[in-house]
């Protein structure tokens, strides 16, 4: 890459596109988008955790008035099986988990839908189940690979033999618990199935790849489906990839033979079939020279995944590639469970594997005797621990020292429990953050057409999840186009237009963006400056062959200030402030809003958030709002989020890195690192809850 | 949700009269807890009588000083009434640490003594539990106890109260008023709820049909010295963890009289009499305080997920305590 795209609207401080439709109400979701005549569904889920539906008794919902059908195992259309387990529902008898999709009823409305759904009769052949994940559980196994496609298992030279040798060692066992995603939309799906072929309105993080799962599934061509997304709220992860409810929705819509069926999941079903973060078990050892050096660094790291189908979470990852260390070890096991599939989570892997590590480092500079901060300058590699590769840009020492003067680190007393102010232990606590740079050549395509009105339309199937994208890539395609922001019209959210890479990975800006800047360039190159109306080009994003040659993150550094009261235990975070260098900034404000918006969810991980498995019956019970915690904005106090400005021209034609997930990570470990501060009590185990310190 | 009739009471006799009448209805205030129920399966009703226009919307003072809290007043209205504020600091305190901004615009002063346990498995009706369902077992007593009761509990229920403006009142003597097909009573704040026994079903002395009217508060000059403290989860909207009603009368150093109720602990707001028995007379030291609070809790029985309990209310009691003697601490 010869030089970044010159930034004239990519760096405004820009209102989102969307803004005023979201505020008014006039932006349609996928449940307000307006279809003919819509049926309704409610699902039936099993209450047993392991064995077979025996029979459905279907008699008392469909003799209800409204009620139009009930899908049964017994009698659903068939699907392509023997791909995707987790899709694969009402195609046998057999539950592999509490809360499994078994039935739907389609009626005139959801309250009969629902009402109905509660009069249909399940029996089953009730089997033992296991939910219960353990360090030692018999059934522990090595997965092949890990989200993302990393190694199961990494060793560098002999991390035990190191270990034991070292002048200083921490060795510590630290748990992160089940969370759920929780976006403001619950997953929604709207399908209609008509002689012209099938609609789907879905809330989901990407459209072509939605199309393209739901088609093998049905066993159709994908040009017999269209996906919309205009507008989704929120997803996490927990919308990138096809769940059960999607393939429920259509089964439905198919039987329903050309009449719309909308399905929305309540609070309590997002607890059930649509993703979670596993439950990590982490052993970390830290061993280092008496100068605070680490001469050995492991994680081993025990999760949980379905019996139907693995998911195993890379949180062995952070601990590849933060700190240098010559003797290193990282691993991952899984217990295969009675337990719905895990999936994606902002920052999955590098979110929760970055908690302990982070709160080893801390305890590993008590016991050296050095700052937080100085422990980890002594310890910045320079060269890609993991890969030996040179960065593209490594700023994590430049983030740190921003933050501690930002924060006023230096006024930090050094020994724990030694601030109380009015009642309150006061403490202070710091933690880093990664994330890496992914990207997907050739996974996304962009049309640059010139309209009669003299306006560049600028087509690609990308998805704005609330992250902005809608105003980043219109700056982009702006500034690739050389034209005012104002003369740019975008169109995504539908397998319509040119198809995209699920928003996810960070790597929208990277995979879209870049796709927009190669569709402008050719543009330009065809039609010149001057273009004639109708004038139209399409091309992909390229192959970077940089990323064989260098290592790709962004990085930060994350400050807390936490109060315990002293009597009750209670726990307060006034001040968190973040500074991270993730290449260029598209957009301050969407940017702050992204880093300030996972900065509050590693909040809400570090004291709040924890999905409650009760192991007899083998689901969580906190399954709504009142009683899965997430932070209240009592609880959010002062956030700031501040960015180096950071040149990268390694990482693609923006110089961009990916901002939606490392606000999470590492705002725990801060978090905790700061309780201990407070009190001298030393918090392994999410989340950090007032009882912990009576 | 099972299809019901919906009938707006314009008087209190027929709304009383209707429900004593039809073992299937009930009555409606506020509905932020009777409608989730609906929708959850745990509360079937044929019939709705709302009572929400019916003329118990004031706070009225009362001519020996203490104040009338009508059943229909919104749980907003109360807390932010000046009289409450000026008499009652505990009650608006209470009130306020309840549910959420938006929940307290629509709940009621009647409905929020009436709103049933969080408990996860009452909540869940694939899961047994005696409360919904008598005779089911309780799902809670060998699962997650976090939130559940460390006093008073039995083997057919082991869930807590949820309320905090029910923890405030037991705490200042308040009297409700309760209108019932023949009449009228009154029932003891601290006298409504019940502990569980073998009948967890019933969570109050209250008769199906029984409709309360307005909450009495007596004049009760210590209550101008009250507090309400709360420990949960997350600063706002959670349940309590322990929650603390308390007023203090301090005279020369000793304690001349108290008022001190917990949430969070039982079945039914806690009235600490043996904590108030052991402080009256006493000196305002920490170490009367402890005693008090050990006095209070050497019954409890905790379950495997709240030990915690114990302390956090003790530490609680000892810290509201000390903030309501102020500099009289000894």
């Amino acid at each position: 890459m010869t030089g970044l795209l010159e930034p004239r609207s990519v760096g405004a401080d820009r209102e989102r596109v969307d803004g005023a439709a979201k505020v008014t109400g006039t932006a349609p979701y996928a449940y307000e988008q307006p279809v003919p005549n819509p049926a309704y569904l409610h699902p039936v889920q099993a209450t047993i955790a392991r064995g077979e539906v025996t029979d459905v008794r279907t008699g008392d919902a469909t003799a209800l008035d409204g009620v139009l059908a009930v899908l049964t195992p017994f009698d659903a259309p068939r699907l392509e099986t023997g791909r995707d387990a987790e899709l694969e529902i009402l195609q046998s008898p057999e539950v592999h988990f509490r809360g499994q999709l078994i039935g739907a009823v389609v009626a005139e409305t959801p309250e009969i839908a629902r009402q109905a759904a509660d009069l249909v009769r399940v029996s089953y052949a009730r089997s033992d189940h296991d939910v219960s994940l353990s360090a030692d559980h018999p059934g522990l196994y090595r997965p092949d690979e890990v989200n993302a496609g990393g190694e199961t298992d990494t060793r560098q030279g002999d991390p035990d033999g190191a270990f034991a040798g070292a002048a200083r060692t921490v060795e510590a066992t630290y748990t992160t618990p089940m969370y759920h995603n929780n976006p403001l939309e619950p997953h929604t799906t709207v399908a209609s199935w008509d002689s012209s072929g099938l609609t789907i309105y879905d809330s989901t993080q990407g459209v072509h790849s939605m199309r393209q799962v739901v088609a093998s599934t049905f066993g159709i061509d994908e040009s017999g489906i269209r996906v919309v997304a205009p507008y989704v709220g929120g997803g996490f992860g927990s919308k990138g990839t096809p769940h059960a409810n999607i393939v429920l929705t259509v089964l439905a819509a198919k039987r329903m033979a050309g009449r719309p069926v909308k399905y929305a999941l309540t609070r309590q079903q997002m607890f059930s079939f649509v993703g979670y973060r596993t439950p990590t078990i982490q052993r970390v050892r830290l061993g280092a020279d008496e100068h605070g050096r680490l001469v050995s660094l492991s994680n081993d790291v025990v999760e949980q995944t379905s019996r139907i189908k693995e998911y195993a979470e890379q949180s062995g990852e952070p601990a590849r590639k933060l700190y240098a260390a010559p003797n290193r070890r990282t691993t991952h096991r899984l217990a295969p469970l009675d337990v719905p599939v895990p999936s994606w989570m902002r920052a999955p892997g590098e979110c929760p594997g970055m908690f302990a590590p982070e709160v080893a480092m801390d305890e590993l500079a008590q016991a050296c005797g050095l700052d937080p901060i100085e422990l980890r300058v002594r310890n910045e590699p320079e060269t890609d621990p993991g890969s030996g590769l040179p960065f593209s840009s490594r700023n994590l020492v430049a983030c740190l020292r921003e933050g501690a003067r930002r924060f006023g680190w230096d006024t930090r007393p050094r020994p724990a429990r030694s601030t109380l102010e009015d009642g309150w232990w006061v403490g202070t606590g710091v933690a880093s953050s990664a994330y890496p740079v992914h990207q997907s050549p050739g996974s996304s395509t962009a049309t640059v057409r010139f309209t009669a009105a003299r306006r560049y339309e600028v087509r690609i199937g990308a998805v704005d999840i609330g992250t902005g994208a809608w105003t980043a890539l219109t700056q982009i395609a702006a500034d690739a186009l050389d034209v005012p922001f104002e003369d740019v019209d975008l169109r995504i959210g539908d397998t319509g237009l040119p198809a995209a890479a699920v928003a996810g990975g960070s790597s929208g800006i990277t995979n879209w963006g870049w796709a927009i800047v190669e569709a402008a360039r050719v543009f330009r190159e065809k039609f010149g400056a001057d273009p004639s109306p109708g004038d139209e080009r399409t091309a992909t994003q390229p192959e970077n062959p940089n990323t064989e040659r260098y290592a790709m993150s962004a990085y930060g550094a994350q400050f807390a200030e936490v109060r315990v009261d002293a009597y009750t235990g209670e726990i307060r975070v006034p001040r968190l402030l973040g500074v991270f260098a993730a290449g260029r900034i598209v957009n301050p404000r969407t940017a702050r809003s992204q880093l300030v918006g996972g900065m509050t969810m590693g909040l809400s991980m570090a004291l709040h958030e924890e999905s409650v498995t009760d192991e007899r019956f083998g689901f969580v019970v906190n399954h709504d709002l009142a009683e899965y915690h997430i932070a209240a904005c009592a609880d959010v106090r002062r956030i700031e989020a501040h960015w180096l400005d950071e040149h990268d021209p390694y990482v693609n034609p923006m110089g961009t890195k990916g901002i939606g997930e490392i606000g999470i990570v590492g705002t725990a470990a801060a978090i905790a690192n700061a309780a201990y501060h407070a009190t001298g009590v030393r918090v392994r185990d999410l989340p950090i809850t007032a009882d912990k310190f009576l | 949700m099972i299809p019901f009739d919906y009938r707006r009471a314009d008087d209190v006799d027929s709304a009383v009269a209707t429900v004593t009448g039809n073992p299937a209805a009930a009555f409606l205030g506020g509905g932020t807890n009777l409608v989730d129920h609906m929708k959850l399966g745990i509360a079937g009703p044929e019939l709705l009588v709302d009572v929400t226009h019916l003329p118990f919307d004031r706070v009225e003072e009362l001519p020996d000083g203490g104040l009338r809290i009508g059943a229909n007043v919104r749980n907003s209205d109360l807390a932010a009434h000046p009289l409450v504020r000026e008499r009652y600091p505990a009650l608006a305190q209470a009130v306020l640490a309840g549910a959420s901004g938006q929940l307290r615009n629509l709940a009621t002063t009647g409905g929020n003594l009436l709103q049933r346990t969080r408990c996860v498995y009452f909540q869940d009706v694939t899961t047994p539990c005696n409360k919904r369902t008598p005779g089911e077992g309780c799902a809670a007593l060998h699962g997650y106890t976090r939130y559940h009761a460390v006093l008073g509990a039995s083997r057919h229920c082991v869930a807590v109260h949820p309320s905090d403006l029910a923890v405030a009142l037991t705490a200042l003597d308040a009297v409700v008023r309760v209108r019932r097909a023949d009449g009228e009573r009154t029932v003891r704040a601290s006298a409504l709820h019940r502990l569980p026994g073998a009948h967890p079903e019933r969570d109050t002395v209250l008769e199906h049909g029984e409709l309360i009217t307005a909450v009495d508060l007596p004049p009760l000059p210590l209550a101008a010295n009250s507090r309400y403290r709360k420990v949960r989860d997350r600063a706002s909207y959670a349940f309590a963890l322990v929650s603390v009603a308390a007023a203090l009368d301090v005279a020369d150093g000793r304690v001349r009289d108290v008022r001190l109720a917990l949430g969070g602990v039982a079945h039914k707001p806690w009235h600490a009499t043996l904590a108030e028995h052991v402080l009256r007379g006493g000196p305002t030291t920490v170490d009367a305080f402890n005693a008090a609070a050990d006095a209070e809790l050497a019954e409890a029985q905790p379950l495997p997920d709240n030990g915690f309990k114990l302390k956090l209310a003790r530490n609680l009691i000892v810290s509201v305590l000390r903030a309501l003697a102020g500099e009289d601490t000894r």
